[in-house]
């Protein structure tokens, strides 16, 4: 088949008619846009709101639950072995908080390619003394540096240093809302009292906000060695070790196995997290479902043009026909142009989408939850762009299918006779 | 005796929407190469109904029809156009020329699509054509600024690009004033004469018909004398 004359032949219909080409285009373009646009606004919104829990949390996080032991003495008994034991009243035995050999934990964890990276953690429940009265509050003990880069925690620091936490002995940095309760800001010096109830000063060197406001007024954080400290346990005491994985997906089968390998406690994000799964994915899908009705509305409009076109071509296709092109020629005519409505309308509207999205992202969008984001959020992902480029060559083809099999499908005689 | 071209066997037609009629009844005649045919016969007599069984775009028929000794019964459509685009040049009373292109492109499309000849062979032999046809000057206009004899001109030097073993034509004349009626009848002529050209002309014109070398009437679907 000569693809080149009917490549020729389709653009000289099209060119012969451009306004209505325009505006098939047109239609094509403006929803592309629009699918462009909605798909990196949602998903950049979503990844936000995801980012705000998700971001935070470790794929994997290894700790000491307080529960009774599973095995109980009747258990040992042999005579009993058979039986179905029912015991009341269980308390748990005086077990420790703190991860065993957390040290080879840690050093398992490095050489294991499938983790990014780990932060130990430990946690202090402790008295905020503001005057008289003591506000109940918790300091994270962490290793800034692993936390800042695992856990973006340089994303909700919105006065100090980061660092300050590691380099100034005694330090803090304080949630929001709870530095606004005990009237604290950078460079003051505040009172806790442990659950021990020795007092200790702490010198504040930041503030965060982490877009939680529950977060803001209970939480704050220290280094290891000062909540160690406060807590008067030794060097190597850790309560939690928190694991990011390359791929999150592994999280759930990783994490049962990180349980049996240390005897632990093992929860996967999926586990923790998974409402906020649910959520975006809801979200997802709606976008994508305007997104393909918009170009479905746009495949009708091609439709009908094509439609109206061959009424108006019917003279040119039974000469054409009646001249040696077969039927196959004619719907491929056909076919090309509308095809080539869907290509350069496509075309169009990906530029446009991405143009539209650019500007969104830089209308401002300041919110007190989110201190780091300044400006609509925006997923610049390629692969929308690729669906949408797919997708407005596969609607252009199924609308451009009928009317090119009913033009080929007609028959000349009836159209020379008919004058 | 020379070469036959065209034959129809026994062709018959019927239309059977809404009661069946008779349109074409057991039809017989060769046509042989060179030779200048005309088919008269009054309006609904079935001519034009032949013309098109005859030209292969009309495939509801009964009997045979052979082009160049082959049987077009029994053939695919993609074969039948190909067949049509290489063997067939058709001149339409109403002139049909694809609006969207000029002279020159209307005159080509039927040879580019033959695919024969490179694409700078089939313009040099779609001017040859228009030169013939002395309207050369024309190429680069659109068709729809022609008047209907240089539109009629045009439409016989697209029948001519691909060297059709037969041109066909539907009142070729019956759109046109006397003038251009015999200007057409003249490239007719000059095509049979000179160029040894087939060619079978449906009209009611009978001082066009009477001027050809052959004469074939119909009445009410058959043949009464050729």
């Amino acid at each position: 088949m000569n693809y080149k004359l009917i490549i020729s032949i389709a653009r000289s219909l099209l060119l012969a008619r451009w306004k209505q080409t325009l505006v098939a285009a047109i239609g094509v373009t403006f929803s592309i846009t629009m699918f462009i646009t909605l798909l990196s606004f949602m998903t950049g919104l979503n990844d936000l709101l995801d980012g705000l829990i998700l971001n935070r949390s470790p794929h994997v996080r290894l700790y000491n639950e307080i529960k009774p032991t599973k095995i109980q003495p009747i258990n040992f008994s042999k005579d009993f072995i058979n039986y179905h034991n029912f015991i009341h009243s269980i308390k748990s035995t005086n077990s420790r908080e703190e991860i065993y050999n957390n040290g080879s934990i840690m050093e398992t964890l490095k050489n294991d390619n499938r983790v990014l990276g780990f932060a130990p953690k430990l946690t202090a429940q402790v008295f905020f003394n503001e005057g008289s009265i003591n506000i109940n509050g918790l300091i994270n003990g962490v290793d800034i540096i692993a936390e800042s880069e695992l856990f973006f925690f340089n994303d909700y620091l919105i006065s100090g240093k980061e660092l300050d936490l590691k380099n100034v002995s005694n330090s803090i940095v304080l949630g929001k809302g709870l530095a606004e309760k005990l009237l604290a800001n950078v460079g003051d010096v505040i009172q806790i009292t442990t659950s021990q109830g020795e007092i200790f000063p702490l010198k504040v060197v930041g503030l965060f906000q982490s877009g939680l406001q529950e977060i803001d007024k209970l939480q704050s954080y220290a280094s290891i060695g000062t909540t160690q400290k406060i807590l008067g346990k030794s060097k190597n005491h850790i309560t939690d070790i928190q694991i990011k994985l390359k791929d999150i997906t592994q999280a759930p089968a990783i994490a049962k196995e990180y349980a049996q390998l240390f005897q632990t406690d093992a929860e996967d994000i999926q586990t923790a997290s998974s409402q906020f799964e649910t959520g975006s994915s809801v979200r997802t899908i709606i976008s994508y479902s305007v997104g393909i009705t918009l170009l479905v509305v746009a495949g009708f409009g091609i439709y009908n043009i094509l439609n109206m076109m061959i009424y108006e071509k019917m003279d040119s296709i039974a000469i054409l026909k009646a001249t040696g092109f077969s039927g196959k020629d004619v719907n491929m005519i056909f076919l090309v142009i509308a095809l080539s409505i869907g290509f350069f309308g496509g075309f169009g509207g990906l530029f446009f989408g991405f143009i539209l999205s650019s500007v969104i992202d830089q209308i401002p969008f300041n919110t007190a939850a989110l201190p780091t984001i300044t400006t609509y959020p925006i997923n610049y992902n390629p692969i929308f762009y690729i669906i949408g480029a797919f997708f407005s060559l596969v609607t252009t083809y199924l609308a451009g299918w009928f009317p090119a099999r009913k033009a080929s499908k007609i028959d000349p005689v009836i159209i020379i006779r008919g004058k | 005796m020379s070469e036959i071209i065209l034959e129809a066997k026994h062709i018959s037609k019927s239309f059977h929407d809404p009661v069946t009629i008779n349109v074409l009844n057991n039809i017989n005649f060769t046509i042989n190469k060179g030779e200048f045919v005309s088919i008269i016969g009054k309006s609904g007599c079935g001519k034009s109904t032949l013309l098109y069984i005859l030209s292969t775009m009309d495939t509801d028929y009964e009997g045979d029809l052979l082009i160049d000794k082959e049987s077009m019964k029994n053939k695919k459509e993609a074969n039948l156009a190909r067949l049509r685009n290489e063997k067939i040049g058709f001149v339409f009373q109403f002139h049909y020329l694809l609006n969207e292109f000029t002279v020159l492109q209307n005159v080509m499309l039927p040879g580019l699509k033959l695919n024969k000849y490179s694409e700078q062979e089939v313009e040099h032999r779609a001017m040859e054509r228009l030169k013939t046809l002395d309207i050369q000057k024309l190429y680069s206009k659109k068709a729809n600024q022609l008047s209907g004899g240089e539109k009629q001109r045009v439409a016989i030097a697209r029948a001519l690009i691909n060297d059709p073993y037969i041109i066909m034509g539907d009142e070729p004349t019956g759109n046109l004033d006397k003038k251009n009626s015999e200007i057409v009848f003249d490239i007719f002529k000059q095509l049979c004469d000179e160029h040894n050209q087939t060619l079978m002309i449906v009209t009611h014109d009978q001082s066009f018909s009477k001027k050809t070398n052959r004469i074939i009437e119909m009445e009410d679907g058959k043949i009464i004398s050729q």
